[in-house]
């Protein structure tokens, strides 16, 4: 019989390379099989024959991974650290499935939660999730069934689902390797969403810098119509605007207007896509409910992590980092033990000065904060946030002072344009993070125009300078209207908080 | 530019449908490598918009652009990262070998934050770039 070599079909293995491997093995008489990726990225095009890992293969590395005296060899894949020590419900068939195979699918407990939850009134699919914790992952962190409930009450013979897909944060990529290596479980998260408040329509809006997930969720949706049926699912590509991850400029992109951010209220859950009722929740938060929704899964869920923070998180470990990869895990862990013990500490050997958790609008966290647990509210209480979890590591060679520029210049690239303080705030932001590392600059021939009444007429210090800073800060977290303006004071704070020397000219 | 009659096609290839303007704007994208004012008119027309509200929405988004630019484009993640894995080190570089025969385009995140320093030409994805790696890649494309 062939031998049987199985490898990722995942954009990020490909990136590495998978492809080529994929095809000496075929031309070394083998069977490929595409599967998805294990989530350990450093190993990444990761080949596994008989359950044996072989990784980061190359294509020369065939013959000797084919008759096991490769150096490349982990062992058996499922016994490895990084992944024995997951608790993966999100994530449970990753690596072992065919993304496209609705017999893989159905063989490892696809549909088991649609099945179920078409048995229970939608009342109590709604009830099921309130009692799992289940939070949203999107970042908000808001309760997934308090939005159900209120989608389901609110009056309205049209009704839609939206999965939000647009994923900009960097340092994420959960919601990608979902998408393309495990499609079914979104659209059956999708599924139940629809029978519990009523949806005839979904869209699942995919940033358009994922071509892959896109392919696979357009043929997965089509292999599945029949099982979904009566609900109807769309993809639609994003056009390259981080602020259409927003949920409101998102529901405006979708019906084909500028992605701008919409006032709240009315909220989404009430006028939402075409101005109906529509559920928004992130991809990660929908591809939990179908475990959920088994028996028993509800319990479980609630069972896991510490306090509110309810089930697990799929932790993305990204940057500077000697492990990368996707480490779903139960709440309450620290970034210790995420960082040195998981993560093996920087990629480079050098040691950690900083991580950024929670993408762009994410604090920076230092290494003596590090025994912070992962839960939504401790964060909140540290100024940080969990956001789609993705932890960025930074070595000791990192410029601060240039990350907190950056974080300015980003708000301004894409920023929606609506509010002053994020519009504009986000340019002087740079000017001013500019100035300060240069040292300061005197007054110029204007300000010292007698009819300039309100100019200063001295040089600032870099003390004002900071001051007038800060002060920029607080009025972009308060006269912002959404998080984009009124998080990327975070970055930039936390920066300047704890590493002041590296604003110094 | 836009041949009408193939630019009628593409809009027609999404009669009916909700919210077709951001699809029909990217199929014009990817058939004319731009979106117009001849297809700005053209699209308005048929979706009984005005020109200027659908100029608004082509401005608003990164992925559409006015002119056609038909060098090959490389799109590099320059996000936090990539950053953190040394991006910023082979911009420079990079540049130089891109001149004015390639257009080096900064993108934030491909989704590949692990494994960075990452690129994208078209739908062909890049990660583990060095400086040789990069270079070799513009001087390639
Ligand atoms: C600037 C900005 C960008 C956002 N980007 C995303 C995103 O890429 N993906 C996402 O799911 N939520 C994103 N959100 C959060 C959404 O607005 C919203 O809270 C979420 O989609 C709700 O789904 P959930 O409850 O399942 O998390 C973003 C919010 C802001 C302010
Ligand atoms: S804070 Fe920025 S992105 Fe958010 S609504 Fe205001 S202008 Fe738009
Ligand atoms: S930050 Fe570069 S790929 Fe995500």
């Amino acid at each position: 019989m062939k031998r049987v070599a199985r490898i990722s079909d995942d954009a990020l293995s490909i990136a590495c390379g998978a492809e080529a491997v994929a095809q000496a093995f075929e031309a070394a008489g083998c069977t490929v099989e595409r599967v998805s990726s294990w989530g350990m990225h450093w190993l990444e095009p990761l080949v596994e024959i008989d359950g044996i890992g072989y990784g980061p293969a190359m294509p020369a590395d065939v013959p000797a991974m084919l008759d096991g005296t490769s150096a490349k060899c982990i062992g058996k894949i499922s016994d490895h650290p990084f992944i024995a020590g997951q608790q993966r419900l999100t994530f449970a068939r990753a690596g072992k499935t065919r993304p496209l195979s609705l017999e893989d699918y159905a063989t490892t407990g696809g549909w088991a939660g649609l099945n179920r939850a078409r048995s229970l009134e939608p009342a109590q699919v709604v009830a099921e999730v309130l009692q799992s914790g289940l939070r949203g992952r999107g970042g908000a962190g808001f309760p997934a069934g308090v939005k159900w409930k209120t989608v389901a009450k609110a009056a309205g013979a049209r009704k839609y689902i939206v999965c939000n897909a647009d994923e900009g944060d960097s340092g994420t990529f959960a919601d990608r390797m979902l998408m393309e290596g495990d499609p079914f479980q979104l659209i059956e998260g999708m599924a139940i969403a629809a029978y519990a408040v009523g949806a005839q329509r979904g869209y699942i809006y995919v940033r358009s810098e994922y071509p892959h997930a896109i392919a696979k969720l357009n043929a997965a949706i089509e292999l599945a119509a029949g099982i979904i049926a009566p609900l109807r699912l769309e993809v639609r590509m994003g056009a390259g605007a981080y602020v259409c991850g927003e949920e409101t400029s998102l529901l405006n992109s979708i019906e084909g207007k500028r992605g701008e951010v919409r006032a709240k209220p009315p909220l989404p859950a009430l006028q939402g896509l075409f101005g109906c009722p529509t559920v928004v929740n992130n991809v990660l938060t929908l591809a939990a409910v179908p475990h959920i929704l088994t028996e028993g899964g509800a319990s479980l869920y609630d069972s896991l992590g510490v306090d509110r923070s309810k089930g697990t998180m799929p932790i993305q470990l990204a940057g500077n980092i000697k492990h990368g990869g996707l480490y779903e895990i139960a709440f309450g862990i620290t970034l210790n033990e995420l960082i040195y013990e998981i993560g093996g500490g920087t990629a480079s050997g050098r040691p950690v000065k900083a991580v950024q958790v929670g993408g762009p609008l994410g604090a920076y966290i230092p290494p003596d904060q590090f025994d912070l647990r992962f839960a939504y509210e401790d964060y909140a209480q540290a100024d940080a946030l969990i956001g789609h979890a993705g932890i960025v590591v930074f070595d000791e060679s990192a410029d601060m002072g240039h990350m907190a520029r950056f974080a300015m210049e980003f708000c301004a690239a894409e920023s929606c344009g609506k509010c002053t303080p994020c519009r504009i705030g986000s340019t002087r932001g740079v000017e001013l993070i500019d100035r300060i590392r240069a040292g300061g600059r005197g007054v110029d021939a204007v300000e010292v125009l007698p009819q300039m009444h309100n100019a200063r007429k001295t040089r600032r210090s870099t003390e004002d300078d900071i001051a007038l800073l800060e002060d920029l800060c607080e009025t972009m977290k308060f006269g912002s209207l959404c998080a984009l303006g009124g998080f990327t004071p975070y970055p930039v704070l936390s920066a300047l908080k704890h590493w002041p020397e590296d604003f110094r000219p | 530019m836009a041949n009408s009659q193939d630019l009628a096609q593409l809009i027609a290839a999404h009669a009916g449908k909700e919210g077709a303007l951001l699809p029909i704007l990217h199929d014009v994208q990817h058939a004319f490598g731009c979106v117009d004012g001849e297809a700005e008119a053209a699209i308005a027309k048929a979706l009984n918009l005005s020109r200027a509200e659908v100029h608004g929405v082509v401005s608003f988004y990164h992925d559409f652009t006015p002119a056609a630019d038909l060098r090959p484009h490389i799109e590099l993640c320059r996000a936090e990262a990539c950053k953190a894995r040394g991006v910023e080190a082979l911009v420079d570089a990079a540049q130089v070998a891109a001149g004015e025969r390639v257009k080096l385009k900064t993108v934030y995140c491909l989704g590949l934050c692990s494994v960075g320093p990452a690129a994208r030409m078209g739908d062909a994805l890049y990660a583990r770039l060095d400086q040789a790696a990069l270079v070799a890649l513009v001087e390639q494309a």
